[in-house]
């Protein structure tokens, strides 16, 4: 570090205290080995839907090294039933919003039913882990196949068949939201366009899938639980809830985590089956799944259907907007109506729309189950407005960019209400930005007046070439809360611990920068303690773009507290006024006389309870303070993609020449880890736009199981992101920041889709779903026009 | 599955003796057997490249080798790639100051990978590097930065004249 003085916020630091990741030195849960322990494989359904007959174990019992295996039936009574997928949900939410609310609760194996291929049936056990998948292939279990439910309309209509017995059909979610009155607003005007928009299935895939370790350590009988999640204090909870035990005994680590992206953000059934197994057999088990098992039971995203009007003006000004949705919520959802209604509060976008309307529906299908991926619902909401706006400029003759410009909230109308409430129960409120520069922005670093010249002349030589523009708005920082504990050891470094836990965003740099100057220390002496339920009483975890906004504020705040009771104590040892005291090299000290200090190690030591206490009267021993922020809503950060592709139309094949994004995160904390987040958001969303699909066939077999057939893009694929940033602080929390982990994979698809269509202008074609694979290019130009079809809803 | 076959592999430029299933993979064989848990499996078909190691000179999927095929050859695993266990490579140095990892789960295969890259074609392009990269998939990075991170370390390896073999 060649300035080792503060400010450290807003510099580009490396990420030096994460070498570990280079040297092999980074422990995850697959590198956990403890003494005696079991390895744990399980069977699951090979049908979308079956009735469970019999299952038989004797064969895989009589096997070497197999300890055991256990049935829904023989656990059934022992865990307790997961909870309610919309407790997640605010009060205030609730009641603004009167959502239907129905959803099934899976168990941690299956009972009667099976409601997806890959759902759990038995668990077996063994010494290690090719002997326990041995078991798995010896257990027989004999089903008798029910009908699939695979295509979500299909699940709407009268008589279909039920994925949950004991509901009366397959609607498990539903809510309407609006402002204005869109009906006359829609009769009323110039022009109206209806679209049918499909955003298709595709999932994280980080590139370590999930893995469970648990053992209850003999002396203090406390369940450790090793996971790789990204909500450890959740994790506990849950198993705790669900084995009836003391939160206090139970106890969750995760380790270092090999990506998450937003499936690890629930609780699933290996986490409770293995904390159960650890504590009946008292020996430590691990079970970690592999890239099949992936595909077949990590949670899938996205997958919605939108049938939209829009009306606007001859200026191409938007007048009425109306959406219903559907969503393939699989056979279950964790997450509650978390993706289906940030669609809904993010589909207006940096827009002004004065009437606006959405119904959104989730459906039940014998899928894997659907749950937030990395953006959760955002991506989907700006695929379907981004392309409303192309397809209002393509209607009026107008330059995309344009009818964008003549439909923002413009600068000085911040902070914007946008007329509906936001998922944590707040309005929905634009708190500050320059929606109209980001695009410029953009437009520049990507040179599109050029662009649009070349396209022309290019076009004449048969070269089809394309430019799309994908602008969003994102709400970042997510409550509910989020803790800091601030201590002041004897060694006199600044310990930070946090419920957050990264899983790559390099919170162990961030959170040092912003800690060092708060503290007047250098970033190494801040030592980060986080993926622990034991550093921290309560946490939330790492997801939502919301890690750094709230511990951040978090950390401002319980820092603030620590320096006056250290400023107390400082002014007891030296003698003089708190007032007069200054923080600065790792010491306090007397203004202007810089000897006349004490060091934080002094401090620490000063603090003890016993016989070295120096502690004025009345302070509580310990250097110490926790915080936990509660932000007032979220902050909304902004960005405008602009994608260059050039499409072969005999191959149907897209090249990517070019991808900016321009960012408004609000204030920086470190523009390299800044672009390192958007570059992987980016990529993410171009493996969506282009390449990653879950495909199911008719009867709900997954025909995309590992990374044979399902792409995702490579070093050849992905090209080299241009970043621009603006910084308009939040005036929400003291640092001005805003959360930008997921906002790189949001505006891809819609970037790329409207690149294409730009492409192929003169085909008339329209670009109403995606992937756009080779496939899929070819038949959108043999088909050119799409019928609307009726509203699904 | 319960005959033993005996395995005698040089890693990391120590000599390991072991006995092991027919089936075990290189990969679990250094993984589960020797505790190298650096090489990482990130999908055990071969595709993800997260397991690559350095096998008697040239890259292999670990998890596609078996432990008995391995057997008299020689491994470097990314645990042996800097000199002391400690000082950072160049490969590895160029990764933190162009941020080329951030998971790290990854990570590993990449270095390999990018070892046996830069040993071939000490000034490799940008091309040339994505091209070679192609074998190995990162969820995080979007690969930019670990292009470069390699443009970076082939850089500094050319300007020391050091030597990239301390395997």
């Amino acid at each position: 570090m060649a300035d080792r003085s503060p400010p450290f916020i807003g510099r580009s630091l490396k990420p030096h205290k994460s070498v570990r990741f280079l040297t092999g030195k980074g422990i995850y849960v697959g590198d956990i080995r403890l003494p005696n322990m079991l390895h744990a494989a399980l069977a699951r359904s090979i049908h979308a839907h079956a009735r469970i007959h019999s299952i038989n174990a004797d064969k895989a019992l009589a096997l070497d090294g197999v300890v055991g295996v256990w049935t829904g039936r023989e656990i059934e009574r022992r865990i307790s039933a997961f909870p309610e997928s919309f407790e997640i949900h605010p009060v205030a939410w609730l009641e603004g919003v009167k959502p239907i609310l129905r959803g099934p609760r899976p168990t941690a194996l299956a009972h009667a039913k099976v409601h997806y291929v890959g759902e759990p049936v038995a668990i077996a056990l063994a010494e290690d882990r090719h002997k326990a998948e041995d078991a798995v292939d010896a257990v027989e279990i004999e089903y008798g196949e029910l009908p699939a439910v695979i295509a979500p309309d299909e699940a709407l209509k009268p008589g279909a068949t039920l994925v949950h017995e004991e509901a009366k059909d397959n609607i498990v979610f539903s809510f309407s939201i609006a402002k204005g009155d869109v009906d006359p607003a829609m009769s009323g005007a110039p022009h109206t366009l209806r679209e049918r928009f499909r955003h298709h299935r595709y999932c994280a895939a980080p590139l370590e899938c999930r893995g469970v370790v648990a053992w209850v350590e003999p002396k203090t009988n406390v369940l450790t639980v090793w996971s790789s999640t990204q909500m450890p204090h959740l994790v506990r909870r849950q198993i705790a809830a669900q084995l009836n035990l003391a939160e206090e005994t139970v106890r969750v680590i995760a380790p270092d985590i090999g990506g998450g992206f937003g499936p690890k953000v629930f609780v699933y059934p290996e986490e409770i089956l293995v904390a159960f197994l650890a504590l009946q057999l008292r020996r430590p088990i691990k079970w970690i799944e592999d890239r099949r098992e992936h595909f077949l039971s990590t949670a899938h995203g996205r997958d919605q259907i939108h049938d939209v009007e829009i009306a606007f003006g001859g200026d191409g000004r938007v007048l009425a907007f109306r959406d219903r949705f559907l969503l393939d919520n699989g056979a279950y959802n964790p997450m509650g109506l978390t993706d289906a209604y940030n669609t809904a509060a993010h589909l207006q976008g940096p827009y002004k729309i004065p009437n606006f309307a959405v119904t959104g529906t989730c459906v039940s299908t014998n899928k894997v189950p659907n749950a937030p991926y990395r953006g959760a619902g955002r991506p989907e909401a700006v695929f379907v407005m981004e392309r409303c706006m192309d397809r209002i400029a393509g209607h009026l003759g107008l330059d995309p960019a344009e009818v964008r410009r003549r439909n923002f909230v413009q600068p000085e109308e911040m902070p914007y209400r946008a007329g509906i409430l936001y998922r944590d129960g707040e309005p929905v409120c634009y708190d500050s930005g320059n929606f109209p520069e980001t695009l410029a922005r953009a437009l520049d670093a990507a040179q599109y007046g050029k662009l649009r010249e070349q396209q022309q002349e290019l076009r004449r030589s048969g070269r089809y070439v394309g430019v799309g523009i994908g602008c969003y708005v994102e709400g970042t920082g997510v409550g509910s809360f989020e803790g800091a504990k601030v201590r002041i050891d004897a060694s006199g470094r600044v310990i930070v611990a946090t419920g957050a836990t990264g899983h790559g965003q390099g919170h162990e740099t961030i959170f040092a920068q912003i800690a060092s100057d708060l503290w007047g220390v250098t970033p190494d002496e801040v030592l980060l303690v986080e993926g622990d339920t034991s550093a921290i009483p309560f946490g939330c975890g790492t997801f939502g773009s919301r890690s750094t906004v709230n511990v951040g504020s978090a950390l401002v705040e319980a820092s603030g507290r620590l320096k006056e009771k250290i400023l107390r104590l400082a002014a007891h040892l030296l003698e003089a006024n708190p007032d007069d005291l200054e923080f600065g090299g790792g010491k306090v000290f007397v203004r202007g006389l810089p000897q006349r200090a004490v060091s934080f190690s002094e401090l620490a030591r000063a603090a003890a309870p016993g016989w070295a206490s120096k502690m004025p009267d009345g302070l509580e021993p310990g250097l110490e303070a926790t915080f936990y922020f509660v932000p007032p809503t979220v902050t909304w950060s902004n960005a405008a993609h602009v994608a260059v592709v050039e499409v072969d139309v005999q191959t149907g094949g897209i090249k990517l020449l070019d991808y900016v994004v321009s960012h408004d995160a609000g204030r920086l904390i470190n523009p390299l880890l800044v672009d390192g987040q958007i570059h992987g958001g980016v990529a993410q969303g171009i493996g969506a736009a282009l390449y990653e699909e879950i495909v199911y066939d008719l009867n709900g077999q997954l025909l995309a199981g590992g990374f044979l057939n399902y792409l995702l893009p490579g070093a050849m694929e992905v090209p080299k992101i241009k970043t621009v940033h603006l910084e308009s602080p939040s005036p929400l929390n003291s640092l001005g920041i805003k959360g930008l982990g997921e906002g790189g994979a949001i505006a891809p698809p819609a970037a790329i889709a409207n690149a294409l269509a730009d492409a192929l202008a003169s085909f008339e074609v329209r670009v109403n779903e995606i992937p756009l694979t080779p496939d899929r290019v070819l038949e959108i130009l043999a088909r050119k026009e799409v019928d609307f079809k009726a509203p699904a809803v | 599955m319960t005959e033993k076959h005996a395995v005698e592999l040089t890693v990391n430029g120590k000599h390991y003796e072991g006995s092991v299933d027919a089936r075990l993979s290189l990969a679990d064989f250094l993984r589960d057997h020797l505790g190298l848990t650096g090489t990482h499996l990130g999908c055990e078909q071969g595709i993800c490249g997260s397991c690559t190691v350095i096998f008697d000179g040239d890259t292999v999927r670990s998890c596609l080798l078996l432990a008995v095929q391995a057997n008299g050859g020689t491994v470097v695993t990314v645990e042996g790639l800097s000199k002391d266990g400690e000082r950072l490579h160049p490969i590895q140095q160029g990764f933190v100051e162009r941020l080329g990892f951030q998971c790290g789960f990854c990570t590993p295969g990449f270095l390999m990978t990018i070892y046996e890259l830069i040993n071939q074609n000490p000034s490799p392009s940008e091309a040339e590097i994505r091209e070679r990269l192609s074998g190995n998939l990162c969820r995080c990075t979007g690969y930019q930065n670990i292009v470069a991170a390699v443009l970076w370390a082939a850089e500094r390896l050319r300007a020391h004249n050091e030597e990239i073999s301390p395997l």
